[in-house]
């Protein structure tokens, strides 16, 4: 239970920053946050008390306690994908700067209905 | 059954490799970035028509066998899929040539494009919830860029906020697939699937539901979440916003809902009420909405949502009956909402300006635009004999006959249904009214129509309105059956995958 709560949370502080701050690099700081509430979880899915890492050992040595490396592989995944996505909006948030001057959402506000 | 076919990792592995070599050799000359985007997508739209007749089948990638190995499924749910991604891109390509012109850098746009593609193909084609994800970001980055391209004030503005709403739902995705693994110790979806019948749904699980259900919705851009594709939609590029409207919201959205919710996890009656009431939400707010907008693609954007929301409420309401309009109108409107698209592109490309109040008259200067945009908009108002009349019918008659489960509000389902249609008529008339007829003003007298190539795009889109239309029970029986009943038959997609 204690792993799933931690994350939420951590999630959810995410989501906040995402939804309440007014500045473009705030927001942008809110999505990695949520990243990392997930990954995270990913970690703590796989994760066991006193395990041992998953390397195939000589035979008859059968250790069983081993950590799930699957998780570990996933969030190198999502670490890379998260790095591409940063790249995409700190790119973004330049080029809405150079045209705007500024990063405040309220004033970067030219669509609506 | 399992004869590792070829053919399915080529329709993710050619647009991959097609849109590096793009960017690469497109440097050279700009022609050949189109020649070889429009090659490739036909060679998709051969391979998609040749796998439409195999039986369903399984690739594992690098031979494991599932549940360890990434495995690609083609059943006729994907197949389905794989014929609209296939040839809708094809004729986008086909438009850009000409239409691209008027932006910078061709070479890129179609190394996006073709990203764009090779994520949707591996959405529709995967059987494992983690490569899932990853196809969905590839997907979902190369449609950020796409949305941004213009690098003008509003293009740059809708971008990020589809950018950040966008990655929240990937994020809550992701969140959901570490509560699957957690709950059942595998990412295959057959085996999810499996474990799920035979031990049942625990808190976890629900909770995983609850995230997928907001995390594809607001991919699909069901209401509660739908803020991003009005700004979106309408600021990318015209091909673009006809690949954003007429695949991506379905590709990554509702087919992910569907087989996530059909083959995988299994619907009960909670997550049927709440596809119901996000597709009765979308469908009245979308529609409402987009009835007063004066700018043209935006009132198209509305009206995506508003038709994604019937394709979600025949697929809540899960009657036989329903689900085949629900995936026939999956079908339709993809044709005729990119057709719809493509001409507000001509419209814009010829006068330079998309506002209703500032057009007028174009139906003696742009015949053929002119003429498909109403076969497009006859079609996604419900007018028959055009396609979209045959789908919303099979859903309003889908509803109609849930009252034995629903009683009295499965009445009062079918008048909405029809009661947005006919909203739809009254706001694609204003369409027309201001774009088509009316008087040619001073500023538009020089308008010509469209070059060719674009021309030619516009063209088989509207027979393909009409020829679905026309040749519905035929469509109905060799696409659409099949993929139903795929749909409705959890068994079956278990032991395709794990045979014995």
């Amino acid at each position: 239970m204690g792993p799933y709560i931690l994350c939420s949370m951590i999630l959810l502080l995410g989501v906040y920053a995402v939804v309440a701050k007014k500045n473009l690099i705030k927001i942008v700081i809110g999505l990695l946050i949520i990243e990392y509430a997930v990954n995270l979880m990913l970690v703590l899915v796989g994760y066991k008390a006193g395990g041992e890492a998953p390397i195939l050992t000589e035979a008859g040595q059968q250790t069983t306690n081993f950590v799930d490396p699957l998780p570990q592989a996933l969030i190198v995944t999502s670490i890379v994908i998260g790095l591409g996505l940063t790249a995409m909006v700190v790119a973004l948030c330049i080029r809405l700067y150079e045209k705007y001057g500024t990063f405040d959402v309220l004033l970067i506000r030219r669509l609506r209905g | 059954m399992n004869n590792n076919n070829v053919l399915l990792p080529l329709f993710i592995a050619m647009p991959l490799g097609a849109a590096f070599l793009i960017v690469l050799i497109g440097r050279l000359r700009e022609a050949i970035s189109d020649l070889v985007a429009v090659v490739i997508t036909a060679l998709l739209v051969v391979g998609s028509l040749a796998v439409a007749g195999l039986e369903p089948q399984v690739y594992h990638m690098g031979g494991w066998e599932p549940p360890f190995g990434i495995n690609l499924v083609l059943d006729p749910l994907s197949t389905l899929l794989l014929i609209i991604i296939s040839v809708v891109s094809f004729l986008v390509c086909l438009y850009s040539i000409n239409y691209m012109t008027s932006y910078t850098s061709k070479p890129k746009y179609y190394g996006l494009l073709m990203l764009m593609i090779a994520g949707m193909n591996g959405v529709v084609l995967t059987g494992d919830l983690f490569n899932m994800y990853v196809f969905l970001e590839i997907g979902a980055i190369a449609s950020y860029a796409l949305v941004a391209f213009g690098t003008e004030h509003e293009e740059l503005e809708a971008s990020f906020k589809y950018l950040v709403l966008g990655s929240v739902a990937s994020s809550f995705i992701l969140f959901g697939i570490a509560l699957t693994y957690s709950a059942t110790g595998t990412l295959n979806l057959a085996d999810i699937a499996s474990t799920i019948g035979s031990k049942g749904l625990n808190p976890v699980m629900i909770f995983a539901s609850a995230l997928f259900i907001g995390g594809f919705g607001l991919k699909a851009a069901m209401v509660p979440f739908h803020a991003w594709l009005p700004d979106a939609h309408p600021s990318a590029p015209a091909p673009i916003s006809a690949m954003l409207s007429g695949l991506l919201i379905k590709a990554l959205g509702v087919y992910a809902l569907i087989r996530l919710f059909y083959s995988v996890i299994g619907v009960g009656g909670m997550y049927t009420n709440i596809l119901i009431v996000l597709g009765i939400l979308s469908m009245v707010v979308g529609v409402i909405l987009a009835v007063g907008q004066w700018d043209f693609k935006r009132l198209l954007a509305y009206h995506s949502i508003s038709q994604m929301g019937y394709v979600m409420l025949g697929v809540g309401i899960g009657s036989p009956l329903a689900l085949l309009g629900a995936l026939f109108h999956l079908l339709n409107h993809s044709v005729f909402k990119s057709l719809l698209f493509l001409c507000s592109g001509a419209v814009e490309h010829s006068t330079g300006t998309r506002q209703l109040k500032q057009l007028g008259g174009l139906w003696s200067k742009m015949p053929v635009t002119g003429s498909t945009c109403s076969v497009a908009s006859l079609s996604i108002s419900g007018v028959p004999p055009f396609n979209g009349f045959w789908s919303k019918l099979l859903i309003i008659v889908g509803a109609v006959q849930a009252a034995d489960r629903f009683g009295l509000w499965a009445y009062i389902l079918a008048a909405i249904t029809v009661l947005v249609s006919f909203l739809t008529l009254v706001s694609f008339v204003k369409v027309q009214r201001y774009v088509l007829f009316g008087a040619l003003s001073e500023k538009l007298q020089k308008v010509r129509e469209v070059p060719a190539a674009m021309c030619l795009a516009l063209i088989v889109f509207a027979i393909l309105c009409l020829g679905l239309g026309v040749l519905c029970p035929f469509v109905l029986e060799q696409l659409i059956e099949p993929a139903r009943d795929v749909v409705l038959d959890k068994a079956a997609y278990i032991s395709l995958v794990l045979p014995g």
